[in-house]
């Protein structure tokens, strides 16, 4: 037989965690109606950088692609020609893909990318509804052109020297090859 | 193929008695004299860091990194200073310490390392060895972490071409000097050289003469830097994302060992294999670069139907079913072209599908010059004869006689391997051949000049034929290898001659075909007059003994047609089966063509479209040799076997076509795929009873001058092959087509060096510039099948055949 704590009060305790509840501040977020900024350094979207003139930082080297853990990054290099130089050096990636349906976000291949060409951004939002659409492109991956930026290919625009040129000294235009030092 | 009577190996397993026991790293070990340090580490599981160092070049001591201490030289003093371990042999009584054990080595390597280091651009994810790199990976096992060089360092323009598959990328090099000693000692192309001192030091090449060379592809291997790399390769993928599969090489007769790598079911590049009783570690540039060609664009991809003259595409079946019921009407009146380039098994189940299911004889594999003596010595000296003399015995020959074979042009391995013999062992090479070829020039080889056509009556009485003849017969002994090659096959009574030669002098006889596939044909026996295993067609004994292993009541008895018989008779044919041909390989392209127009029938197998696709009535599209498994057989009759390396679904390698077709024709082969075609031959066996008699047929004419020209020619390594294409930089490499004619002969026809000649016959004419070069007189040497030079498609001619030349402006 129940006792009357058990037949009565019991079935109503429960609310009283309810009724406390709903005169403390709310967790839940609103999400997609209001977007809250992520943490600084969250690990979203990546995007392959530019140097100060367009020239793309990706040399096509691989790195990021041996590091992924989840084997997400496709890359083939291809050769930076006279009429057609697409980053500074010699090679530069013509073929950039990141699948976000096998990516993990965990950022290994930015640590792996000796130019800092790879970084990531903030942003989220990776769902889609078809395979195609989330591997994404080296077209998707690059970052916007800011202004004095130039479409590459195109020669190299910074600074006397390569040195200057990847130091960021701007200067004057760099003559095509070498150039004196001073 | 040894019909030597001198086959004794000494045993492998001699006790050494000259043993010396040194002390490395407190561990004694026991090596023979004049062992290098370095080698006597590695044996003990020392590995000491090295860049010049290479077992197979000479010493050099170039890089300084293999530096260590030795504490007592055998004498009971040690050495003062750090001693390059790569070049100091051992001593009995030696202490020696290595980094492992020594603080002093251990240092004199990482400052050694930083000094290299100072002018290396450091560019590893940009270079093409970076992550194969022994500078990268010994840099982290013995060198400081950190630079402490912040000057400028010295740069130069990059890359520039050394050749035009061989980038020089001059800031990465460090001076190891592999490459040019590779050049001069290994390849006998000294084109390049270190130039210039101190830090401006650097590879270079004669302005004057490029570096033309058939083996510059080893030099970007053995580079322990990414100073020489591919333009092929160049910036292709990197070597982490590689899939390596050893396979075996198929320009070739000499079944190299290679490495193929691959990446998303696409070939990238290929490096020489290590097989030290075959090629070593070098290939030919034709085995490194030219992958391409069954990726330009050309393969065919699904059968055809020839329907109201055109080919319309069909699916398997349909093909399957239509080619069957026609060949099944053509039993006993088709034949089979087999070309030179298949594996062992596809040539084994071509010879049972003409034989068992086809019913007929009229097999033959050789899409080039060939004669009935060939086949007769074929038959009698090398069918079913097994390894015979091999590689190592090229090296140790105490001579070798070349007749009608250009080692360099026609077998780079065995080129090398020649090469190694006269540098190490003082092999005396003689080639009978029109002129001193390059490749000749290299081994220090005497030339018996002989007339195209007179090679026979020349080894018929070889110590009269002058000075070289008389040295050439004088050095044939029992520790010599007479060397036939397939440009014999045009020259009446060559092969029978040589052999005699071969029996009378004790030499051993080598039959060193051109194509990878030639060896294994034979062995399979796709030739008029022979079954697998060197059972001879006319020998009761032998077929019964091949009907019970194939389980038939009974096979063709009479010998079947050759090539020429076949194509001669192809009107009268009821089908013909054609399996990668080349029309423009055979003795004859015009009348071939011709033959395949006029044949009711025919059913072609190939990789890719050729001119055979345009006369075939049904097409079967098969798989080259990367996507298949199989076996080569060398000329040695070394079995080279190769798995599959691009994995293609429901891939059709020849063997299981010809399955699925007998399966048609209410027949079976008893296989249907590579290897059960394999594990049956090796059922099958050699044919262990009576041998073919050796072929006695007579010399063709004498050493008389003769009045009209003679044309002489064999074929290029890097020509206008079809196996080339798709790989412009290795075609780039190509020596320049020239014909060659004596002072007398240039003369007479009024022509200086380089002027232009005209060289022609009925069928067409060849224009080319001259080179004066020794050789007999009223003879005429143009290259077989290069640019500007197609000698079958152009004259309708070859190795012996008359021509008319005349002057180009006459």
């Amino acid at each position: 037989m129940a006792s009357v704590k058990e037949s009565l009060w019991d079935p109503v305790a429960g609310f009283g965690v309810t009724f406390r509840t709903m005169f403390r501040k709310v967790f839940t977020e609103e999400y997609p109606f209001e977007k809250k900024p992520t943490a600084p350094r969250f690990h979203g979207r990546h995007q392959l950088n530019r140097w100060p003139d367009g020239l793309e930082k990706c040399i096509g080297c691989e790195l990021c692609a041996w590091a992924c853990p989840a084997d997400a990054i496709y890359v083939e290099g291809a050769d930076n020609t006279e009429g057609g130089r697409f980053s500074p050096g010699e090679r530069y990636g013509r073929v950039y893909q990141i699948n976000y349906l096998r990516c993990i976000l965990c950022g290994l291949c930015i640590e792996a990318c000796p130019t800092r060409a790879l970084t990531m951004t903030n942003e989220y939002e990776l769902a889609d509804r078809t395979r195609e659409s989330l591997i994404y492109e080296k077209k998707d991956l690059l970052a916007p052109m800011l202004p004095g930026m130039q479409e590459p290919p195109h020669d190299m625009q910074l600074g006397a020297t390569e040195k200057d040129y990847y130091l960021g000294l701007t200067g004057s235009v760099v003559p095509a090859e070498g150039g004196d030092a001073k | 193929m040894t019909i030597a009577n001198n086959t004794v190996n000494p045993s492998a397993e001699v006790e050494r008695t000259d043993l010396i026991t040194v002390t490395i790293d407190d561990i004694e070990v026991k090596v023979p004299k004049n062992t290098l340090l370095i080698r006597a580490a590695e044996q003990i599981g020392i590995q000491i860091p090295r860049f010049c160092d290479h077992p197979l070049l000479d010493p050099v001591g170039a890089c300084r990194q293999c530096l260590v201490e030795i504490t007592d030289a055998g004498n009971g003093r040690g050495m003062p200073k750090p001693q390059a371990s790569c070049t100091i042999t051992v001593a009995d009584g030696m202490v020696v310490r290595t980094q492992v054990s020594s603080p002093v080595a251990n240092k004199a390597q990482h400052g050694n390392m930083e000094f290299l280091l100072i002018n290396h651009p450091l560019d590893c994810p940009v270079c093409d060895k970076g992550g194969e790199c022994p500078l990268q990976n010994q840099a982290m096992s013995n060198g400081y972490g950190e630079s402490r060089f912040h000057e400028v360092k010295r740069t130069f323009p990059k890359p520039i071409n050394i050749s035009a598959e061989v980038l020089l990328d001059r800031e990465r090099c460090v001076l190891c000097a592999r490459c040019t000693r590779f050049s001069e000692q290994i390849a006998g192309d000294p084109f390049i050289a270190l130039v210039e001192r101190g830090a401006l030091q650097q590879v270079g090449i004669y302005e004057k003469e490029p570096f033309e060379s058939y083996f510059s592809g080893n030099t970007i291997q053995i580079c322990p830097v990414g100073a020489l790399t591919s333009a092929a390769y160049r910036f292709r993928s990197r070597p982490f994302d590689l899939v390596s599969v050893p396979s075996v090489a198929e320009h070739d007769s000499s079944g190299a060992a290679i490495r193929v790598d691959y990446r998303r079911g696409k070939v990238m590049r290929r490096l020489a294999g290590d097989d030290p009783e075959v090629n070593e570690e070098w290939i030919s540039d034709k085995d490194r670069f030219a992958f391409n060609y069954a990726t330009t664009g050309d393969r065919l991809t699904h059968p055809m139907i020839r329907e109201d003259g055109e080919l319309r595409p069909a699916s398997w079946p349909e093909a399957l079913t239509f080619a069957g019921q026609k060949l099944t009407a053509a039993r006993g009146n088709a034949a089979v072209l087999t070309g030179g380039r298949l594996t062992l098994e596809d040539s084994y189940a071509y010879s049972k599908f003409a034989r068992v299911v086809l019913g007929t004889n009229d097999i033959d594999f050789r899409s080039r010059p060939h004669s009935a003596e060939e086949v007769d010595f074929l038959a009698a000296a090398v069918a079913g004869t097994g390894l015979g003399t091999t590689f190592s015995d090229l090296e140790k020959a105490g001579s070798v006689l070349l007749v009608g074979f250009e080692p360099e042009e026609e077998a780079p391995a065995v080129f090398l391997r020649l090469r190694k013999g006269v540098r190490a062992h003082g092999t005396k090479v003689f080639s009978v051949a029109a002129y001193a070829s390059r490749g000749v020039e290299k081994l220090d080889g005497v030339v018996v000049q002989a007339s195209p056509g007179t090679e026979a009556a020349l080894l018929a009485d070889l110590g009269s034929a002058g000075e070289a003849g008389s040295a050439a017969r004088a050095a044939l002994g029992s520790d010599s290898i007479i060397i036939v090659g397939e440009r014999l096959a045009s020259v009446p009574g060559g092969y029978s001659t040589a052999l005699r030669l071969a029996l009378d002098t004790g030499a051993q006889l080598a039959w060193i075909p051109r194509r990878a596939g030639d060896r294994a044909a034979l062995e399979a026996g796709c030739l008029p007059g022979l079954l697998p295993g060197g059972r001879l067609v006319t020998d009761p004994q032998a077929r019964v003994d091949l009907q019970a292993a194939w389980g038939v009541d009974s096979l063709p008895s009479n010998v079947g047609k050759d090539l020429t018989e076949i194509l001669a008779a192809a009107g009268s044919l009821d089908a013909l089966v054609v399996a990668g041909v080349e029309i423009d390989d055979l003795p004859d392209p015009a009348a071939a063509l011709a033959a395949l127009e006029a044949a009711p029938f025919v059913v072609s197998f190939e990789v890719r479209k050729s001119q055979v696709t345009e006369y075939a009535d049904v097409v079967f599209p098969v798989v080259p040799p990367a996507e298949k498994d199989g076996t080569f057989v060398n000329w040695e009759g070394r079995e080279r076997s190769f798995p599959v390396v691009l994995k293609v679904a429901a891939a059709m390698p020849d063997v299981r076509a010809l399955a699925a077709l007998a399966q048609e024709m209410d027949r079976s082969l008893g296989f249907s795929t590579p290897a059960g075609a394999k594990k049956e031959y090796d059922e099958l066996g050699r044919w262990d009873g009576d041998r073919a008699q050796e072929p006695t047929y007579q010399a063709g004419p004498s050493l008389g001058a003769f009045d009209s020209t003679r044309l002489a020619t064999w074929r290029m390594l890097i020509d206008d092959s079809r196996a080339n294409d798709g790989e412009p930089h290795l075609t780039a490499t190509a020596r320049t087509p020239v014909a060659r004619i004596s002072l007398t002969t240039a003369r007479r026809v009024g022509v200086v060096d380089a002027d232009e000649l005209v060289v022609s016959t009925d069928a067409g004419s060849i224009r080319l510039p001259v080179v004066i070069t020794p050789m007999p007189d009223n003879v005429v040497w143009l290259p077989t099948n290069s640019a500007d030079s197609h000698v079958r498609r152009s004259l309708h001619a070859d190795h012996g055949s008359i021509v008319t030349i005349a002057g180009g402006n006459a």
